[in-house]
């Protein structure tokens, strides 16, 4: 039976009213509105700016002024503002509610740190602009630069990273270089199945071979087949954790030391540290260099997908080769920032730069933001909570559903379930609609690699008991419903905006853009 | 700790459902010597929203507001006028709270918007294709010189000697490692862009010319010869744009015969923000699509028939592919995306065209005023909204002499190029449409002063 937030039931079950609803002449839904494609509801003569006049002077385009129409679709303000908030209704969000997207990390976005990002001293601020016009910039850069080097127990930090893939190439870029700097050419990148599947492709992708170490039956690194394959071609391992599966990686530290015994390095992916910030330091247990997606352990806004934020934290054999540009305090108190113009002396090692300007400011603001807020204490707060949500659904589910690491001990941030146990032909994907039409996002389907039909859950540590117990609720009659056998489940979701989707029709016949119809183009032509 | 739901009774209840007693229970894995029994000590603790809000405030204040002194600075980010609506939309927390489409049921707002970038930015650079945005204009033309890499098999890049310093920079970077070979030099102070000596450079090995438009000096150039001679070689043509605002009154890259065009979105919808969050576009020719690196937004329909938008062509990315994958990108710029797109659609085609024009006939109308400073001389004849003037002395100790009379002046050639001393007087000066003929006029009356 459905319950709503208040323990009362909604309806009686739930294939109740699926296949009587009457269709509507316009495919609406009550307040559930199809929206039709910009370029289907606009013409090229509307606008939704007004401009000033253009003062009246002679072009100086060299001759190359563009003739023909771009097809730009308009609409006037009112028509834009309905058509984006309409669109906006198709979607979940974590305003919404749970978003259990394991390795993914949706929780609670702040609004004071939208606010702080809007400041205009951040927000209306150009990034060449003289550095004396920029000092409090750069302060938070510095700040929030202080703040990751001591939550990790390291020597220095990348600011400029645009993405979390983009800070562990950050990562790979500063081991190579520390490498040719002592004249080591090592060709091999050790990467353990359980990590993220950007690390085998970024070492692949700066050259090196790629080599995986299996994982144990308990879901983490196999210790003596990667002690057994270190060497003097090793130029380091890439780990992430917590990994994966949920699971803190207990040897890091003697893997570390070894790793370091052969001349090689550490990466750690720091995707995942929320679960363990305030509790421990990475630094502390031997890593070289990590990366800290800004989105996920201190809850800058993701907004479908991007953008994200991977500054990188470095031992101090490591830190000197950090990339430009970066934030220095000099001795007068005030803020430098080190560029190509200002790096010769000093800065001779950095591998240079990877991005045009200083990297994703906004994201930095938010961030500082959310940390001021937690300090120190909530921090270490938050990374308990986020490890007891995630323990809680996991012991909460386990009796209907398979955890295969179930017995490995506490999980971290996210409970591993797979699909094994389900009736005959069900399997991940039919939990994870079921759970669309329940009125939740499915928690990460069939990642991490390592397990069959895996579901990876992550509640994160901005949800309340009562949140979790609902979407416990909800995965239970899901899983049940899948254990009996349920045939609607292969067709859910019944309730969202669309059915499923043919991903592959997509795939075969890829229409990445709009083209007018036919008649319309013949139309045109007349 | 405003944010955290859990009380002590909430804990102790879940503690017991989990069947531990204390919570340090749970990080049994970490070694014992390595965990922190409390707050690391030298951090501040939790603050309030107000404390956090005036120590953000104080740093905010420290900054020179661009849009609160005359502005003319460019060089790869721009600032123009963002429509209100723009902003309230993507603070929507059904768009900014969102994650990754995974599962396009409940995505489709998401990605009906994506579907709807990828056609405004592939009519705008005039190619086929476009994916849904990249990290920003740097790193997408930095991946599109390794696009070209994997079609051509070839792997000597000629730059122009226009490409934006930065985004120069972090291709050098990037082909140290990877073994690509870099033809490039540093612009010298003329009137002229580099086609001709970029065409006489084509040679077998060459995989890709990239070629900025307009270039970082602000000047403009015919690209229909140097696509040609490119292509006749086997290689491929990529276009920069770093303002897009200018494809509203120039003929687009894609027209011109480029294959790849990347730039940088940040002009429309995103602002300054110094230097990021931006939004890297990404177009290409069809024939080049499942060589595109990126996240992809396609149509396709539902179980019932209804036209609906997935992620797809994921067979390219690293969580499928991973040490085959075509790039290690693992997301776009989704809101900075949608900012672009809803700036686009309030201009349509009527308003980009009369903001570009705007903007050209502002920067020409500076441009004049400037050139009758003593001292001072235009560079380039041809130009959108950016060109570079020629001063009597060393530009970066005039831009901050300007700056200290409340005035950001436009970007030294020096800060971009601090090895070239040929480049040194060089200045850059971008007018948009938000420099009023006041500003033009203070600005003018401030270089006469400085450089007397």
């Amino acid at each position: 039976m459905s319950m709503n937030n208040q323990g009362r039931p909604t309806r009686q079950s739930v294939d109740d009213d699926a296949g009587t609803a009457q269709a509507t002449s316009t495919g609406n839904r009550a307040l559930m509105l199809e929206e039709a494609l910009i370029f289907e509801i606009s013409d090229s003569t509307r606008t939704g700016v007004d401009l000033m006049e253009a003062p009246k002077v002679a072009s100086r385009l060299g001759g190359l002024e563009r003739k023909a129409a771009i097809g730009l679709p308009g609409l006037s303000e009112q028509e834009t503002v309905r058509h984006y908030t309409r669109l906006s209704r198709q979607n979940y969000a974590i305003d919404l509610g749970l978003f259990p997207l394991g390795s993914c990390t949706m929780k609670h976005n702040p609004r004071l740190n939208e606010k702080m990002a809007r400041l205009p001293g951040f927000a209306d601020i150009h990034p060449l602009q003289p550095i004396h016009t920029v000092q409090g910039a750069l302060a938070v850069i510095d700040e929030l630069g202080e703040w990751l080097i001591k939550l990790t127990g390291m020597a220095g930090v990348a600011m400029s990273p645009k993405a979390g893939a983009h800070g562990e190439l950050c990562g790979i870029l500063a081991i190579r270089s520390a490498l040719e700097a002592r004249g080591d050419k090592r060709s091999v990148i050790l990467v353990p199945e359980s990590a993220h599947g950007t690390n085998p492709a970024t070492a692949a992708f700066v050259g090196y071979q790629v080599e995986d170490i299996p994982a144990n039956p308990d879901g983490r690194i196999n210790l003596e087949a990667l002690l057994a394959r270190l060497g003097p071609d090793v130029a380091g391992v890439m780990i992430t954790n917590p990994n994966t599966c949920g699971l803190f990686e207990r040897d890091l530290k003697t893997i570390s030391d070894a790793v370091h015994a052969a001349g090689g390095f550490v990466y750690c992916d720091g995707a995942n540290f929320n679960a363990v910030v305030g509790k421990v330091r990475p630094g502390d247990l031997g890593v070289d260099a990590m990366h800290i997606n800004l989105h996920k352990t201190f809850s800058t806004p993701h907004g479908g997908g991007g953008p994200g934020s991977g500054p990188v934290v470095f031992s101090e054999a490591l830190a000197p080769f950090a990339p430009l540009p970066f934030v220095e305090r000099m001795d007068d108190g005030r803020l430098a920032l080190i560029e190509e113009e200002s790096a010769e002396d000093h800065h001779a090692s950095s591998f240079g730069r990877m991005v045009a300007f200083h990297g994703q400011m906004g994201m930095f603001t938010r961030a500082l933001s959310y940390i001021l807020s937690h300090g120190a204490d909530g921090l270490q707060q938050v990374a308990e909570d986020a490890v007891l949500n995630a323990n809680y659904v996991l012991r909460s589910l386990e009796d209907v559903l398979d955890a295969p690491f179930g017995a490995a001990g506490p999980c971290m941030h996210e409970a591993l379930f797979s699909d094994a146990g389900l009736a005959e032909g069900f399997s991940t994907i039919d939990i994870a609609k079921g759970l669309i039409d329940e009125g939740f996002h499915p928690m990460t389907v069939y990642f991490p690699l390592v397990v069959h039909g895996a579901m990876l859950v992550e509640p994160t540590e901005t949800e309340s008991k009562a949140a979790l117990d609902q979407f416990i609720g909800a995965f239970r009659s899901v899983a049940l419903r899948a254990k009996a056998g349920d045939q609607l489940l292969h067709s859910a979701p019944h309730f969202a905006p669309r059915r499923r989707l043919d991903e592959t029709l997509a795939a075969r016949k890829p229409v990445l853009v709009w083209t007018e119809p036919a008649a319309a183009q013949a139309e045109a032509a007349e | 700790m405003r944010y955290l739901p859990l009380n002590s009774h909430d804990r102790q209840a879940m503690l017991a459902t989990v069947g531990v007693a204390t919570i340090d229970d749970l990080f049994i894995d970490i070694p014992q010597e390595a965990r922190l029994s409390g707050p690391i000590h030298d951090l501040p603790m939790h603050a309030p929203e107000m404390s956090v809000e005036r120590h953000m405030k104080k740093l905010a204040g420290q900054n020179l507001v661009a849009g609160e002194v005359p502005f003319f600075m460019g060089a790869g980010a721009y600032r123009h006028h963002v429509p209100a609506s723009v902003d309230h939309l993507i603070q929507r927390g059904e768009f900014l709270t969102a994650y990754t489409p995974y599962q396009p049921e409940i995505a489709q707002g998401t990605l009906q918007m994506l579907f709807e970038f990828q056609t405004q930015v592939a009519r705008l650079l005039g190619v086929d294709v476009a994916n849904a945005s990249m990290y920003d204009g740097s790193t997408a033309c930095w991946e599109a010189i390794g696009m070209a890499r994997r079609i051509t098999k070839r792997a000597t890049a000629l730059l122009s000697s226009g490409l934006h310093p930065h985004y120069v920079g972090v291709a050098k970077t990037m082909a140290r490692f990877t073994g690509d070979a870099l033809v490039h030099s540093a612009p010298t102070l003329t009137a002229d862009t580099d086609i001709d000596a970029l065409i006489a450079q084509i040679d077998k090995n060459t995989s890709c010319v990239v070629v900025q438009y307009p270039d970082i000096l602000g000047r403009v150039g015919d690209l229909t010869a140097l696509a040609q001679a490119t292509q006749a070689a086997g290689a491929l043509l990529i276009a920069v744009v770093t303002e897009p605002v200018a494809l509203g009154a120039l003929r687009s890259p894609g027209e011109m015969g480029a294959d790849i065009v990347v730039g940088e979105g940040q002009s429309l919808g995103v602002g300054l923000q110094f230097g990021g969050p931006y939004v890297g576009l990404f177009g290409c020719k069809q024939k080049y699509v499942r060589q595109m690196p990126g996240r992809l937004c396609g149509e396709t329909v539902d179980a019932e028939g209804k036209r609906g938008y997935v992620l797809t062509l994921s067979t390219r990315e690293q969580h499928i592919r991973r040490e085959k994958a075509t790039s290690n990108i693992c997301t776009n710029s989704g809101l900075c995306a949608l900012a672009f797109s809803i700036h686009m659609t309030l201009l349509g085609e009527k308003g980009l065209r009369s903001l570009a024009e705007i903007n050209h006939a502002m920067a020409v109308t500076a441009a004049d005023r400037l050139a009758q400073v003593p001292g001072v001389s235009v560079l380039n004849d041809s130009f959108f909204n950016e060109f570079t003037l020629v001063l009597p002395k060393d530009a970066r100790a005039i831009v901050r002499e300007l700056a200290d009379r409340q005035i950001l002046g436009g970007v030294s050639l020096g800060r971009l190029y601090p090895e070239e001393a040929a480049l040194s007087n060089g200045l850059i000066v971008a007018v948009t449409e938000t420099a009023t003929h006041e500003d033009i006029e203070a600005f003018a009356a401030a270089l006469q002063e400085v450089l007397a």
